[in-house]
């Protein structure tokens, strides 16, 4: 089922954040957060609202000037790289918003290739392959000629799934790609990223459930308070305690399973 | 070939004969065989003139017009991702035209015959500059509207100024044509002179297309995709402008063409804003054309101006868009 193809798989792309600190005027959104993502693993990115995990991601993507810090790609400062090179090397997939047009779901899969030069109407060779290969992936053959604003909001999720598995990237970051999904669709989501990451691609997923994160994730990236607060594999860092720091809530935890009780 | 290129080629072929047959027509008709003799340089001198001085430049402005707006519609609504987006409804079309008048009325134009279009520019920049900011600014697309029909409405009181201090009836009549938009009496000498913006404008904005397909997903996913947004901006600012600020130069303000024909183009090149932008270009150049040999045609004592039947024809149906519009995109 999966025919995907990561290019850059052998040479080890990998996207750092050092000390990184994002300021918008007197509030601190991100404050000294470091990490590494690189192909192989599947690191989900936790905590509770306004913890400051989308402008993290924004911030290693280059996308917001940080304050101080770095954020870098193959070595390469990201702020210095060209856009279509970064697009070409990470994928990003941000909260789903509505699209502006009803354009048809191959279409909008194959603004996947965009860093790679495709023109929408004139989708050819590689380009044609690669979006081939993401719609088959992500189960979409039967509704690649619809049009988008008449899908469900699993078929969406699926929709720019595909779109940012066309890019053939290495790195996938992907905000919050399992919001307002049934727990069946939540599942197929994470098994297709999970599917790109077995294939050698990377990602850094954004999650609010995290029985699902705990499951799927290699690696849990605790923020709470602008503050990456924890960095380990889930039987490490899972622990009842945590949960009451960063989300203030009880809960018992049994390995990888967790009960939550009540908010503290 | 794909649909797209049919779409192009049939537009194209409509347009030349459109302008072909707004040769044929007014006060002395002309069969067919005159008109294309007389394009050729074979006809009497009386034909020669009529067709070489009068009917083809007024309709070759017609479609250089409807081909700008219908362009920068297109452009702009590609960019602020709304189909209500476009150079009148915007305020940009009133701002540029309030520009130009400014310069007719300060004499300013007598310094070069070049102020005229540079001034319409300079006025079209500033309002598509501006409304770039507040797209910025703002995420709602209704506010947007909002701030262009303010913008509209402003420049609309400061051209009512001016013609409350029209030294005679005579400036306030050319000022009031001026508002009113119309093609009529163009000679290549004004096509000239607004044509190397317009053409500049029409450039930017094409070389740039692509971009606008990306932002279909969205500003945060276009630059994910890798779209430099602050370029696309700027780029898409100043061809619009450009382009705007030349048929305003060229036939002033001249309404609601640069919706209607996106608007009709886009179910044929799916949706894709990129692709709409050549027949739309196309599509509103042949609709100018059409307007004004029906402007020519009706029997008035005043001729009609072009911007009238634009507006009479465009106003509702800029009012259904909007109606259709679910609430969902804002």
């Amino acid at each position: 089922m999966f025919g995907l193809r990561c290019k850059g798989a052998l040479f080890m792309t990998d996207l750092i954040a050092t000390n990184l600190r994002l300021k918008v005027k007197d509030t601190l959104l991100v404050d000294r957060a470091s990490f590494r993502l690189a192909p192989g693993e599947l690191i989900a990115l936790l905590g509770p609202n306004g913890a400051g995990k989308t402008s993290l991601i924004r911030g290693t993507l280059g996308l917001e000037k940080p304050t101080s810090g770095t954020a870098t790609l193959d070595g390469i400062d990201i702020h210095k790289l060209d856009p279509i090179i970064r697009a070409r090397k990470v994928a990003y997939l941000p909260q789903i918003r509505p699209l502006a047009w009803p354009n048809t779901v191959l279409d909008v899969v194959a603004l996947g290739r965009y860093s790679h030069g495709t023109t929408l109407g004139r989708i050819k060779g590689s380009d044609a392959e690669a979006v081939d290969r993401a719609i088959t992936a992500c189960d979409l053959t039967h509704l690649a000629h619809r049009s988008a604003d008449t899908l469900s909001g699993g078929e969406l999720a699926r929709m720019h799934c595909a779109r940012a598995f066309a890019t053939e990237a290495p790195l996938l970051i992907a905000d919050e790609p399992t919001a307002a999904l049934d727990p069946r669709h939540q599942l197929r989501i994470l098994d297709l990223i999970s599917a790109f990451v077995v294939r050698g691609g990377g990602a850094l997923v954004v999650l609010h459930d995290i029985q699902l994160a705990a499951r799927y994730a290699s690696r849990l990236l605790w923020m709470n308070d602008a503050r990456i607060v924890a960095d380990g594999s889930p039987s490490e860092t899972l622990t009842s305690d945590r949960l009451e720091s960063v989300y203030g809530i009880r809960a018992n935890v049994q390995g990888l399973r967790l009960d939550i009780l009540e908010p503290v | 070939m794909n649909p797209g290129r049919w779409l192009t080629l049939c537009l194209v072929v409509a347009c030349v004969i459109a302008i072909i047959s707004a040769c044929l027509i007014g006060s002395t008709p002309l069969p067919v065989d005159r008109v294309v003799a007389a394009f050729f340089g074979s006809a009497e001198a009386g034909d020669q003139l009529v067709v070489w001085s009068i009917r083809f430049p007024r309709a070759l402005a017609a479609f250089l017009v409807g081909a700008a707006l219908g362009l920068s519609g297109a452009a702009l609504q590609g960019l602020l991702r709304n189909p209500l987006a476009e150079p009148g409804v915007l305020g940009v079309s009133a701002t540029a035209s309030l520009a130009a008048t400014f310069s007719l009325y300060y004499g300013l134009v007598s310094i070069s015959a070049w102020i005229l279009p540079l001034s319409a520019i300079s006025g079209a920049l500033v309002a598509t500059g501006l409304l770039a900011i507040a797209a910025i600014r703002t995420r709602s697309v209704v506010t947007l509207i909002l701030i262009g029909v303010g913008l509209s409405s402003f420049a609309g009181a400061l051209m009512s100024l001016l013609m409350n201090f029209a030294p005679n009836p005579f400036s306030l009549s050319e000022m009031v044509n001026w508002t009113l938009g119309s093609v009529a009496n163009r000679s290549f000498d004004e096509i000239i002179l607004a044509l190397p913006f317009l053409i500049a404008g029409a450039g930017i904005l094409i070389a740039t297309r692509r971009g606008l397909s990306a932002l279909t997903l969205g500003e945060e996913a276009a630059s994910g995709v890798g779209l430099n947004l602050r370029n696309q901006r700027i780029f898409t600012v100043l061809g619009a402008g450009l382009a705007t600020g030349a048929s305003v130069a060229l036939a002033g303000a001249i309404g609601f063409v640069g919706i209607v024909a996106p608007h009709l183009i886009r179910p044929f090149v799916r949706h894709d804003p990129a692709r709409s932008l050549i027949p739309s270009a196309l599509l509103a150049g042949f609709i100018l054309v059409i307007a004004d040999s029906g402007v020519r045609i009706i029997p008035t004592n005043n001729e009609l101006k072009l911007g009238i039947i634009a507006a009479l024809i465009g106003a509702p149906i800029f009012v259904w868009i909007a109606m259709q519009r679910r609430a969902v995109h804002d």
